[in-house]
């Protein structure tokens, strides 16, 4: 697996398993029980069912749940990864083999569906097989069953507490600075940057000294185009926007199924934080600095990458 | 150098008298004095050991009587935010944490011969909101601060103690915030909770993360903080976490969800149904230990929470023996099982070879020595030696368990190319 060639889905691989269920990854092993294709799938589906039953799994600190995630969530966004977005992952190898790295992405597409293609083409064509842990917002864990769900997939709060405790356990964290001004703006501002806060992610990972990877998401932006936003609906309900697609609320639950676009997502070059200064995370000079070079990247590389798809459904 | 005479409060419970026991006998402490409103039991006097007894109400201004006669240097609040036992108990158990706190910190601060003060609490304070981050420091402030119940006393109790801190900064003051604590003695809701049987209700919707601490660990603890010099808040967790339905799968139910709004009531109805004595009738007989409270302490777990315990292994030097899985194992090794791990591979292999599909092969057996371990010491409860065996048992599994997670991130354990050392507290190896 080069770096620089697309990489659309392959199969599943086998993976290997420690005593408590949990995967260990970049290690391929024939199945325990010599069986292949759908068989070895209901295979493991039972046993996963049984390490449920049996509570014979484990969990980190932050509530990341490695074979819930590997048999339940991530198997799920694999369809929609290869099958619907036909994702192309590009220059996947800029992600560190080993230790922390801050994963910087332009944020769109009106839910958070960009995070978890990010996620699964880390995890998926990174010869590491990282699992990539996803910084979301308050509302995702306030939400009753989508909360622990989120904790389980490995994706925590987006505070500088967790972000720096992450970084220094040596994990990928993935943050979307732009935050709900990025995944709730109107088509038309499509592929635009929006501001990207207080810079708070840099001031994390100059602080654990990890590097910074900006990465660019190509696709997300015509999955639901928004082009109304029903404000006094969302402040009704408590939501940031309420967003208004060709297809919902028009078809109702049927405007819950996104627009097959096509999807580019490339890692830029890693940008090193450890040769700064001590004090430099307080610096707001540095800080904002260094932010505003990875957005310059961002924005670069999504004109780029737009050039390169051509159409957005059919690219 | 004389020994210490140090006063223990609350030994009627587990933690403090199997304390004053530890301290009884080590040799640097002279004198031990247990004290509770209530007799205890055989068993915790047993635990005792060579601890004195005294009944007095630490509510009563005379607990300063006790103090001055005996000469006290070391005072430790155990039951300062244990959890009652019954639901009748909670207005009692106010009175006794608040009050008899604010009493018996008015007692050591007339008391000149007090040097050191110990007082538990618990890791309530930090909340439970799951806009919270989810590791939580000694100065994680809970966002959503909570204004009743167990954890605004314990808030309220921290305050006292601060205050006492500030009039007598010449006292030693030491203050361990504890997550729940569990093993085979001690009796909270939380072991109430887990010991129903087949079903235990879990809000929907909702799977909060929880640490434990192991009953010997804590009391281990208390000891080595009476002995030691540290002073401070300081969080106390075994290593790891796990989840209230894990926790339930693990110990053989079955977990079944309820609507948090919904949790109350089935509390009450159950509670009903044992007073009419119809539970065994309904077949629920196993469900007995659900009532509205423990709705209330379970609810009260919220969204989970974990707690950073550097500070713990670094700055006090403790390391406790359980792992959360471990200390629960521990634990759920008395309990009986509703549905066995070899029930669960039998189906899964009957399943398999209905569809024709080979079963993959089962994970290794829970360590049994664990199980025969308490078997024959489960006949010795209130024994001061049972404890000491389980955790002689278990050091190998925690072991096994820190190896068998090779990538998972913990703040104390190994994690895949270990990265730079937490700054700015810890300099040393994770």
């Amino acid at each position: 697996m080069t770096g620089d060639e697309p990489h659309t889905g392959p199969e599943a691989p086998a993976v290997a398993r420690d005593p408590a269920g949990a995967q260990v990854p970049g290690q391929e092993q024939p199945p325990t029980n010599g069986e292949t294709g759908w068989r070895r799938n209901v295979a493991g589906s039972l046993a996963f069912l049984r390490r449920r039953l049996t509570g014979d799994y484990q969990i980190d600190d932050f509530g990341y749940d490695p074979d819930f995630n590997e048999h339940v969530i991530l198997p799920g966004l694999r369809l929609l990864y290869e099958k619907w977005f036909r994702v192309e992952a590009l220059s996947v190898k800029n992600v560190p083999d080993t230790g922390g790295a801050l994963l910087v992405s332009n944020h769109s597409g009106t839910i958070a569906i960009d995070a978890l293609m990010a996620a699964v083409a880390v995890h998926d064509h990174h010869p590491a097989h990282r699992p990539l842990r996803l910084l979301g917002a308050d509302l995702v864990f306030d939400t009753p069953v989508l909360g622990p769900l989120a904790r389980r997939a490995g994706s925590t709060l987006a505070c500088t507490a967790d972000a720096e405790g992450l970084l220094n356990a040596g994990e990928v964290v993935s943050v979307f600075p732009e935050g709900f001004k990025g995944v709730g703006k109107p088509f038309s501002q499509r592929y635009r940057l929006q501001r990207f806060g207080r810079g708070g992610f840099v001031s994390a990972a100059v602080r654990t000294g990890a590097p910074i990877i900006p990465c660019s998401i190509v696709g997300a932006e015509e999955i639901y185009p928004m082009i109304a936003d029903l404000k006094p609906l969302a402040r009704a309900l408590g939501l940031p926007y309420f967003p208004v697609t060709p297809t919902f609320p028009l078809l109702g639950p049927l405007g819950a199924i996104p627009l097959p676009s096509k999807w580019l997502i490339e890692f830029g070059e890693p940008i090193p934080t450890d040769h700064l200064p001590a004090g430099s995370a307080e610096d707001p000079m540095v800080v904002f600095n260094l932010a505003d070079r990875v957005r310059e990247t961002i924005q670069q590389s999504l004109y780029r990458l737009l050039l390169r798809r051509g159409h957005p459904f059919l690219g | 150098m004389t020994g210490r005479t140090v006063l223990v409060t609350g030994v009627t419970r587990y933690v403090a008298s199997e304390l004053a026991g530890r301290l009884a006998a080590h040799p640097e402490v002279d004198r031990v004095i247990g004290v509770d409103a209530a007799m205890p039991e055989p068993a915790a006097r047993a635990r005792m050991g060579d601890a004195e007894f005294a009944r007095a109400d630490i509510r009563n201004p005379l607990i300063f009587r006790v103090i001055e006669a005996a000469g006290v240097d070391t005072v430790v609040h155990a039951s300062a935010s244990s959890t009652p036992s019954g639901s009748a108990a909670r207005s009692m158990a106010k009175e006794m944490n608040v009050l008899g706190t604010m009493q018996l910190l008015a007692a050591c601060q007339r008391s000149s011969g007090v040097r050191n003060l110990v007082v538990r609490s618990t890791a309530a304070v930090y909340g439970c909101s799951p806009r919270d981050p989810a590791i939580a420091t000694e100065e994680t402030l809970a966002r959503s601060v909570p204004s009743t119940g167990l954890a605004r006393d314990a808030i309220d109790i921290e305050g006292y103690v601060r205050g006492f801190g500030r009039r007598r900064p010449d006292v030693r003051v030491a203050v361990p915030r504890f997550c729940e604590i569990i093993g085979p003695t001690v009796r909270t809701p939380l072991t109430k909770y887990f010991s129903m049987s087949p079903l235990v209700p879990l809000a929907a919707g909702r799977d909060a993360r929880i640490q434990l601490v192991h009953e010997s660990d804590a009391a281990a603890l208390l000891a080595h903080l009476v002995l030691g010099t540290f002073a401070g808040i300081v969080n106390v967790a075994g290593d790891g976490a796990m989840t209230v339905a894990q926790a339930i799968h693990r110990a053989g139910r079955l977990a079944l969800p309820v609507p948090s709004a919904a949790l109350d009531t089935v509390g009450r109805a159950l509670g009903l149904l044992r007073a009419g004595g119809l539970l065994e009738l309904a077949g629920l007989a196993g469900m007995s230990g659900f009532s509205a409270f423990t709705a209330a302490q379970v609810r009260s777990l919220g969204a989970g929470r974990v707690l950073d315990t550097t500070r713990l292994r670094d700055e006090v030097g403790f390391t406790p023996k359980f792992s959360t899985v471990a200390a629960f194992d521990d634990f759920a090794a008395r309990l009986t099982p509703a549905v066995t791990a070899r029930t669960v591979r039998a189906a899964e292999i009957a399943v398999a070879t209905t569809l024709r599909v080979a079963p993959e092969a089962g994970s290794p057996e829970r360590k049994a020595p664990a199980r025969s371990g308490w078997a024959s010491a489960a006949s010795m409860t209130g024994s001061a030696v049972a404890p000491v065996a389980a955790s002689s048992a278990m050091p190998t599994e925690v072991s096994d368990e820190a190896e068998a997670r090779p990538r998972l991130f913990s703040i104390q354990g190994s994690a895949a190319g270990s990265g730079p050392a937490r700054s700015p507290r810890s300099g040393g190896s994770k």
